[in-house]
C-alpha cells in the first residue's frame, strides 16, 4: 500500500526506521508538520512538554541558562534526532531550551496524542519505548563521556 | 643500537605558534629528517627532561619539523616555552605508522579527539595528497570547547575542500559556536562510509578512542581496520627500558599506532 504525507515523512525518519507502516500511521494520527526560522525556540525551561520533534531539516541547540554565563550548550541535534523527551513522563515539563540554530523542519508529535495510543495498543506502546531507550541510553552515554572532561589536561 | 637513536642530536627552534591557550607548535630545524604519518620524536629541553611529542606537519613537504605541545608537565612546559634560537634535542623518528598506504581503495574515518589532532595531521596530508586512491575521506574531531580547537585556519581551510568531509564537534559551548556540541563518536553516525572496505585512524585520550572503537565496530566496520595512537610512559622509545610496556608489547617499538583487534584486550586491564 502506497503511504502518503506524515505517515510517509514518519516512517522516513531515521528514529522510525524499520517501523511499520500501521505504527507509522498511528503516529500520524498525533502528528504535524512545524517549521523554526533561526533564533525561533522549540521550547523553552519550564514550559508544558506536551510534545517531541523529528527534525527533518537544520539544527537544534539543546540549552540551559546559567546567570552571568549565558546560554549554555550541552548538544547540538540534526536531521535524523529527535528533539524532546520530557513528554515521556511525568511532570510532562522542559528542563532545557531547544533553539533553532537555522531554518529548521520537523514533524511535531502531540506527546498526549501518543501516550493515550501507547496505553490502548502495549505493542505499540512497546515498540515506542524500545526506541526512545535506545535514544535515551545513547544520549546517558554521551553525557557521561562530556562530565569526564576527557580533553582536561588530566585526560 | 644506532647512536642516533639514543643520543640526542641538537637542532634549533626556528618558529613558536600559539595553537590554545596551553598548547604551541614548535618549528624545528632538523635538516634532512624523513618521517612517516604518526610517528614520534624525543624532545629533550636540556637540563629538565625528555619527552614523546608526534610529528605534526606534512611528511610530504620539506622544511622544519612540526611537534605540537600542550605545557602541562615540568619538560612540556620547558619546551612549549623555547623561544626561535633555542637549542632542543632530538631523538627519532620512533613508532609505527598510520597505515594510510595500505588503506589505499578503501574509505577512511580520521576520528581525532583534543591533542589527538596533531599526530593525525600527517595523515590527513598524505591522505589528501593522494586523494585519487581513496573512497570517501571524513575527518571527524572533536574538543572540549571552541575556544580548544587546534590548528583551527587550517579546518577551516579543510572545509572549503569539496571532496571530503570535516565535521568538528565541541563538548561544551556557548551561545555564539553554532557547530556541532556533543562527544565525537555521534558524528560518526552521520559519516557517509561503507563500513565494510573502510580504514579507521583514532587518535585522542584513551577514554574517547574507547568509546570511539565502540561505535566505529557497531557501525560494521572491523576491528583490524581500527587504528589507534597509544599513549604510554615512553623514556628510552627504543625498547629497552620497558617503560612503556603494555600487555606483551612495548608501545615505542611495536605502536604507538596498533590495531584495535590487538589492544582491545589489553584496554580494559586495570593498572597495564
Amino acid at each position: 500500500m502506497e503511504i502518503h504525507g506524515l505517515d510517509r515523512l514518519i516512517c522516513e525518519h531515521a528514529f522510525f526506521a524499520g517501523m511499520s507502516q500501521d505504527y507509522c500511521e498511528l503516529i500520524g494520527g498525533c502528528a504535524r508538520n512545524v517549521r523554526f526560522d533561526k533564533g525561533e525556540y522549540l521550547f523553552r525551561e519550564g514550559e508544558q512538554a506536551d510534545e517531541f520533534f523529528l527534525i527533518r531539516h537544520g539544527r537544534v541547540a539543546l540549552e540551559i541558562m546559567a546567570p552571568g554565563r549565558g546560554a549554555l550548550r550541552f548538544l547540538t541535534l540534526d536531521p535524523g534526532d529527535i528533539a524532546g523527551v520530557s513528554w515521556l513522563v511525568p511532570p510532562y515539563r522542559w528542563l532545557y531550551d531547544a533553539q533553532a540554530l537555522e531554518l529548521t523542519r520537523a514533524v511535531l508529535i502531540d506527546g498526549g496524542c501518543l501516550r493515550q495510543k501507547a496505553e490502548a495498543n502495549h505493542d505499540f506502546g512497546y515498540e515506542m519505548m524500545k526506541r526512545f531507550m535506545t535514544m535515551l541510553v545513547q544520549r546517558l552515554h554521551a553525557a557521561q563521556l562530556q562530565i569526564l572532561d576527557v580533553y582536561g589536561t588530566h585526560g | 643500537m644506532a647512536e642516533a637513536a639514543s643520543v640526542p642530536i641538537v637542532c634549533r627552534v626556528i618558529a613558536r605558534r600559539r595553537e590554545t591557550r596551553d598548547t604551541w607548535t614548535l618549528s624545528i630545524d632538523a635538516g634532512e629528517f624523513a618521517f612517516e604519518p604518526g610517528q614520534f620524536n624525543m624532545l629533550y629541553a636540556f637540563g629538565i627532561g625528555e619527552i614523546p611529542v608526534s610529528l605534526s606537519g606534512n611528511p610530504g613537504a620539506p622544511g622544519p619539523l612540526l611537534h605540537t605541545v600542550r605545557a602541562v608537565g615540568s619538560a612540556s612546559q620547558a619546551i612549549a616555552a623555547l623561544k626561535p634560537g633555542d637549542p632542543i634535542g632530538l631523538r627519532g623518528p620512533f613508532g609505527t605508522a598510520w597505515p594510510t598506504s595500505e588503506s589505499a581503495g578503501s574509505d577512511v574515518l580520521v576520528v581525532a579527539g583534543g591533542l589527538g589532532l596533531a599526530p593525525l595531521r600527517p595523515a590527513i596530508y598524505r591522505l589528501f595528497a593522494k586523494r585519487e586512491q581513496y573512497g570517501q575521506i571524513a575527518v571527524l574531531y572533536g574538543t572540549r570547547h571552541p575556544a580548544d580547537i587546534l590548528f583551527r585556519r587550517e579546518i577551516q581551510r579543510w572545509r572549503r575542500r569539496l571532496d571530503a568531509t570535516i565535521e568538528v564537534t565541541v563538548d561544551h559551548a556557548d551561545a555564539t559556536w553554532h557547530g556541532h556540541v556533543g562527544v565525537v563518536t555521534k558524528l560518526i553516525e552521520r559519516a557517509a562510509f561503507d563500513p565494510g572496505h573502510t580504514a579507521a585512524f583514532v587518535c585522542g585520550p584513551e577514554i574517547m578512542m574507547r568509546f570511539a572503537a565502540n561505535a566505529l565496530e557497531a557501525a560494521g566496520i572491523a576491528a583490524e581496520r581500527i587504528h589507534l595512537s597509544l599513549e604510554r610512559n615512553m623514556k628510552c622509545a627504543i625498547g629497552q627500558c620497558g617503560h612503556c610496556q603494555f600487555g606483551p608489547t612495548l608501545i615505542c617499538r611495536d605502536g604507538a599506532v596498533m590495531a584495535y583487534d590487538r589492544v582491545r584486550p589489553l584496554l580494559t586491564v586495570r593498572e597495564l
